[in-house]
């Protein structure tokens, strides 16, 4: 199980002016689930394209499971499976049809995809609904119906490109249950998520990636720990009462403030501690906060941790016109 | 994990196999996939042949009793026209349908697929050929009900219907390269319409030739969609038929080998 399935060197992709992918690297091992995280426009897609012959790289190699995907396309293609984050099935074909047919021009054989399409749709728990219309199904029916046509030919790499995204929550945790399934079954999964939530429900190893650029590889707990388990928020009002706020938290607390405009921010493991020290301080100075507020660390704050700057266009950039935006996810630049 | 790699070996040996009938199989396999959509959508098909059957009853009784062709009935004359121009704006089909796969993120699913790269676009087409030969049964249908007869032989009308699905197939590989490069199904229908309106009103389809202006005669004399109208009168009314029947299939074969590769070229760089 030491080696790779997928293997990335020095990646590059340029779409016109804008720079995709400005060399990356990452190798995943074979059997683990690896997740691509990132804002729009990081080059999550891009990369997922790219490992899928769908598009031809600009410099730098990619590899499936030793198949080069410049020089041997058709070996990777036997070997991938791919969920883009556009539900790509056909919404007139039935259910099954649609299984089927991406069994049959993967190569299967007519009885083999029948075989697995019922296989798959009840696992996916889309069999009442076989033999409707896709186009009268609910997003979250048709997510895992792409999915599970990812998986027709029992793909031992497969690729979900956001798998989540725009889902509702009991549909999201429905499908995260049945990635979780898919990789028992032993598969290579390689995941691009703009939540971290998901990186770290899934994913044995996370690639932060931000313009373009991988900035950190590690695993989620790791990451995590860079940053504490609690983010703890407050406005201040006004940015010179938040630089006063910063430095004095930053003398008497062990958590080092960042200060985001008239916003204090503090990230740690013990959060309830910090807030009861950090308001007290406060408090003695009548520096009040007007708001509060105490989570868990999102994207924005790995981004912010990792690149001192907030990730841009987290919701859905506009995109150049024309085939490299054409999915709106790889607009490095727009913002 | 035996499973799996065992999956990807046997379809490396199959690959390896089938090199020469996987286009065919992988094009049968898309080609039917498209025809489901005109049985699961019949509007797609009610639609498209409905116009045709408008312009068969409008040609032949509104504008038909003042147009005046030497020695020929006019329905006789109109409906090998109407032949050629339902077959032709068939063709548009050709660049939505692509259009609307490309951006539903259809045809980056296939690309990702161990299938013939030829295979969406023979698909395609073939799909839209079988579509063509009904609707040219049907416009068949409502011409004899009209008055439409055939002078010569069934052979040669028969034949003459093989020239017209010919050119619509030709035709749908000009289209299929539209709809690839505009992406957009509405986009590719107003795009469509440029180029099929002088093709169609601009031709002996409707009306002779003789007379338009000269410049537009020398055109519309010889520009594909009359020279196929003329071919198939020549075929179905008597009367010398080498020459158009020449000129037609010389036209389709120039349009399916110049646009044939454009359309392929485009879709290995699209997506």
């Amino acid at each position: 199980m030491d080696q790779a399935a997928i293997r990335v060197e020095g990646l590059v992709k340029r779409f016109g002016d804008v720079v995709a992918l400005d060399g990356v690297d990452f190798d995943v091992p074979t059997g683990s689930v690896f997740g691509l995280l990132g804002p729009n426009g990081a080059g999550k897609t891009t990369a997922v394209r790219i490992l899928s012959t769908i598009l031809v790289p600009d410099g730098g190699r990619a590899e499936v499971l030793g198949h080069d995907v410049v020089h041997d396309p058709d070996g990777v293609r036997c070997r991938i499976g791919l969920a883009g984050q556009y539900a790509a099935v056909d919404p007139n074909l039935t259910g099954r049809e649609n299984l089927r047919l991406t069994g049959r021009l993967a190569q299967l054989s007519g009885v083999e995809a029948g075989t697995r399409a019922a296989e798959l749709l009840r696992r996916f728990d889309l069999i009442d609904a076989a033999d409707r219309p896709v186009r009268t199904y609910s997003g979250g029916m048709r997510r895992r119906l792409d999915v599970a046509a990812a998986l027709v030919h029992r793909p031992p790499v497969v690729f979900l490109d956001e798998p989540t995204t725009g889902l509702d929550l009991p549909s999201r945790n429905e499908l995260w249950r049945m990635i979780r399934e898919l990789v028992q079954s032993g598969s290579t999964v390689l995941l691009t998520t703009q939540y971290l939530e998901e990186a770290d429900r899934l994913a044995d190893r996370v690639a932060v990636v931000d313009g373009g650029h991988v900035i950190a590889n590690d695993t989620p707990a790791t990451l995590k720990s860079r940053l504490g388990s609690t983010v703890i928020e407050m406005g201040l009002g006004d940015e010179g009462r938040a630089s006063r706020a910063q430095e004095l938290l930053s003398r008497s607390l062990s958590v080092r403030p960042e200060r985001d405009g008239s916003a204090v921010r503090l990230t740690s493991e013990d959060g309830a501690r910090i807030l009861i020290d950090a308001l007290r301080i406060l408090d003695a100075e009548s520096l009040t906060p007007a708001s509060l507020s105490v989570r868990q660390p999102s994207l924005d704050d790995v981004f912010l941790a990792l690149t001192g700057h907030r990730a841009e266009g987290t919701d859905a950039a506009p995109a150049p016109e024309g085939a490299a935006g054409r999915r709106g996810t790889r607009s490095r630049g727009a913002s | 994990m035996s499973a799996t790699a065992t999956t990807a070996e046997r379809a490396d040996a199959a690959r390896a196999r089938k090199a020469l009938i996987r286009p065919i199989r992988d094009g049968l396999l898309v080609a039917g996939r498209n025809l489901i959509a005109y049985r699961r959508v019949p509007q797609l098909l009610v639609f498209s042949t409905i116009q045709p059957v408008i312009f068969v009853l409008l040609f032949r009784y509104v504008f038909g009793g003042a147009v005046r062709v030497p020695g020929v009935r006019y329905v006789d004359f109109l409906m090998p026209g109407i032949f050629v121009q339902t077959t032709v704006f068939g063709a548009i089909g050709t660049a939505v349908g692509l259009a609307t796969d490309l951006k539903s993120g259809l045809l980056e699913r296939f690309r990702s697929l161990p299938m013939a790269r030829s295979a969406v676009l023979s698909g395609r087409t073939v799909a839209d050929l079988a579509r063509n030969i009904f609707v040219a049964a049907l416009m068949a249908a409502v011409g004899f009900a009209v008055g439409f007869r055939v002078h010569t032989n069934v052979m040669a009308f028969l034949f003459g219907m093989v020239l017209v699905l010919l050119f619509g197939y030709a035709m749908s590989w000009i289209f299929a390269t539209v709809g690839l490069a505009v992406g957009d199904p509405e986009t590719a229908q107003a795009a469509a319409f440029p180029v099929m309106a002088p093709l169609v009103f601009a031709s002996s389809a409707f009306v002779p030739v003789d007379t338009m202006p000269h410049w537009l005669r020398v055109f519309a004399s010889h520009q594909p969609v009359s020279v196929t109208a003329s071919a198939v009168r020549a075929l179905v009314l008597g009367g010398p038929t080498t020459s158009y029947v020449l000129q037609s299939i010389v036209w389709s074969a120039g349009i399916l080998v110049v646009f044939a590769p454009i359309a392929v070229r485009r879709y290995r760089k699209t997506v």
